[in-house]
């Protein structure tokens, strides 16, 4: 990392901020560790190596990083056609940009055709807080799981981020991988079997069932033990897979449950709070289910932990919707 | 590198199978894009039977030149000429557009044998033609792209992102043929979205520049192979094919409404006859 030996303790820039992001290593060093067993990866990026923290994949394996530059479109289409030649691209910029600026040449280019791309959407939801709207992704699990043949993860830590690179690597068709600024605090330390499509249940509970996703996971489990500490029976599934679904788990909540929220950060439109309701609906389930999230609105700006709150997003706040909801 | 009269001849006849079968797919389909397919028949005709390295029967040859089609509304001119390959069954032209055939008015890799890329929308497929120049880079493998852009094509700004990482990356197995028609749906393109100077442009995003009269076989097919077996160079080249939108059907030459249309019998027979110099 480069020394600031100019400047006074307390100062940074972009490259030691990223010792902060310890998910974002785990991206670059897994796939580093799957080209050293002979995966044909090839990493692409256009111009934020140092947000993902891919130029570490670049350090070992420079013949299997490719620069874009600030031309997203361009590097997914060109990533289709990089599958197509055998390769195995992984492909990530922020996930406002992947999700919405490349939504077409996703669908047409690389789910469509069933190329095995991997798309890295980082810094989803509203992690990039006062970088604004064009910067914050609510809409890019509505969109992404919207495009058939797509699944569509999104893993809780930099553990379960690992997992699910490993565990998929061979999966013949794309992946839209939505993580956040690798700063989740951890959950899976002591290890994780993930399997795509297969949903993590944490407890299970008479009162309440907490579905989450991604960022949300954390902060749910947080909340259901102050909820359990306060007497609730209170479930947490980790629903890492938003696409293919896992209904199995959701049935069995909705079963277990008197009522059921989801958890996640993104809009409640469309994305697993959708996508939950409509495995209830098509069931006939008759758990009711809230939706827990941005709701319908575009994100004010501020610093993320703020924001966190400010949506309810985090311990605190999923505490007291849930204590709302189970009051009514 | 001049090619024979033979290979030019074989050129001519390709091409001209090309527009003939076009005519015959359009009228199963009733309608379809007969003048942007009848400007690269011969561009077509010159990679098929000229310059590409391909397997006859082999689609899926790793090692073949790939071929994407930008302009993917013309795809009814290949179509014949990927039978004539032996890589899928004549059978399958005469249900062209019918449900549940897999030959569309656009291109479609995940049910036409010898399509290497989908195409329709228009731009994605220089891009993509850069990622397979690089994946066989990486793997050192020596197979050419070619991708064929319509002018109008050029107004997307996905084309331009993917020259510029065409030349950022050196790409020398990378060609692009643009067919200069003149003409998009709406007019001509230099009045619908003007793109000129064309060649200026390509050479000031760091590619090296050819122009040619894309009907005239011995001079496409003969520059074709210049700069396809030219080892020094370090970048990717483009050559600006000078066409006619509808050549070869001279009332489709005469007014530019063909992009799109439908034949009826008597105006098919005559399309025919001028196609095949019996008119």
């Amino acid at each position: 990392m480069s020394q600031l030996s100019s400047l006074h303790e307390g100062s940074w820039h972009l490259h030691t901020v990223l010792e902060q992001s310890p998910g974002l290593r785990m991206l670059a060093e897994t796939l580093a560790d799957l080209i050293d067993e002979g995966h044909p990866i090839v990493a692409c990026t256009a111009d934020l190596k140092y947000s993902n923290g891919l130029f570490r994949l670049q350090d070992r394996h420079p013949e299997r990083f490719l620069q874009f530059g600030i031309s997203e479109q361009n590097m997914v289409s060109a990533a289709a056609g990089l599958a197509t030649t055998g390769q195995l691209p992984y492909v990530a910029t922020f996930a406002s940009f992947l999700a919405l600026l490349c939504c077409e040449q996703i669908r047409t280019d690389v789910a469509y055709p069933g190329l095995p791309v991997r798309l890295i959407g980082h810094h989803a939801g509203i992690t990039l807080g006062f970088y604004g709207t064009s910067h914050h992704a609510t809409e890019d699990l509505a969109i992404m799981r919207s495009l058939a043949g797509l699944a569509v993860v999104a893993p809780a830590d930099g553990h379960a981020l690992a997992a699910a690179l490993r565990a998929t690597v061979d999966h013949p068709g794309p992946i839209y991988f939505r993580i956040g600024r690798g700063r989740d605090p951890e959950i899976y330390a002591d290890g994780i079997d993930f399997q795509l499509g297969k949903a993590i249940v944490h407890d299970s509970g008479t009162d309440l069932t907490l579905i989450a996703t991604g960022s949300s996971v954390h902060p749910s489990l947080e909340a259901a033990a102050r909820l359990r500490d306060k007497g609730l029976s209170v479930g947490v599934i980790d629903l890492h897979t938003v696409k293919p679904l896992d209904e199995g788990a959701v049935l069995a909540a909705a079963a277990t449950s008197s009522r059921l929220m989801t958890v996640e950060e993104h809009s409640i439109l469309g994305g697993l709070g959708g996508a939950v309701a409509e495995v209830l609906a098509t069931a006939g389930a008759a758990t009711p289910l809230h939706r827990h999230g941005i709701r319908d609105v575009y994100a004010v700006i501020g610093p993320p932990t703020h924001l966190y709150r400010h949506y309810r997003l985090d311990a605190d706040g999923i505490v007291a919707e849930a204590e709302e909801l189970l009051a009514r | 590198m001049t090619p024979t009269a033979a290979e030019v001849a074989l050129v001519e006849e390709k091409a001209r199978l090309s527009r003939e079968e076009t005519i015959r797919l359009i009228q199963i389909a009733k309608v379809g894009h007969f003048a942007s397919a009848f400007s690269c028949a011969e561009i077509l005709a010159s990679l098929y039977y000229g310059v590409m390295r391909l397997r006859r029967g082999e689609p899926d040859w790793p090692d073949r030149d790939r071929f994407l089609f930008g302009k993917g509304h013309a795809a009814a001119a290949l179509y014949p000429l990927l039978v004539d390959w032996g890589f899928f069954d004549s059978e399958i032209l005469d249900g062209y557009t019918r449900i549940g055939n897999p030959l569309g008015d656009h291109p479609d890799m995940s049910r036409v044998p010898g399509i290497d890329f989908s195409s329709g929308s228009l731009g994605h497929a220089l891009s993509a033609g850069v990622g397979m120049a690089l994946g066989g880079r990486i793997d050192g493998r020596d197979f050419r792209v070619f991708v064929l852009l319509g002018d109008g094509e050029l107004n997307e700004g996905q084309v331009w992102e993917a020259a510029m990482s065409a030349a950022h990356h050196g790409t020398r197995n990378l060609i692009a043929i643009v067919d200069r028609n003149e003409y998009s749906l709406d007019g001509k393109v230099d009045e619908v979205l003007g793109i000129e100077p064309v060649a200026d442009k390509f050479a000031a995003f760091g590619w090296e520049v050819h122009e040619v009269d894309g009907h005239d076989v011995p001079s496409l097919l003969g520059m074709l192979r210049d700069v396809v077996e030219d080892g020094t160079r370090e970048r990717p080249a483009v050559i600006i094919a000078r066409t006619i939108k509808g050549k070869g059907v001279s009332f489709m030459e005469a007014e530019l409404g063909w992009h799109l249309g439908y034949l009826v019998p008597e105006d098919e027979a005559r399309a025919l006859a001028e196609i095949r110099g019996t008119a």
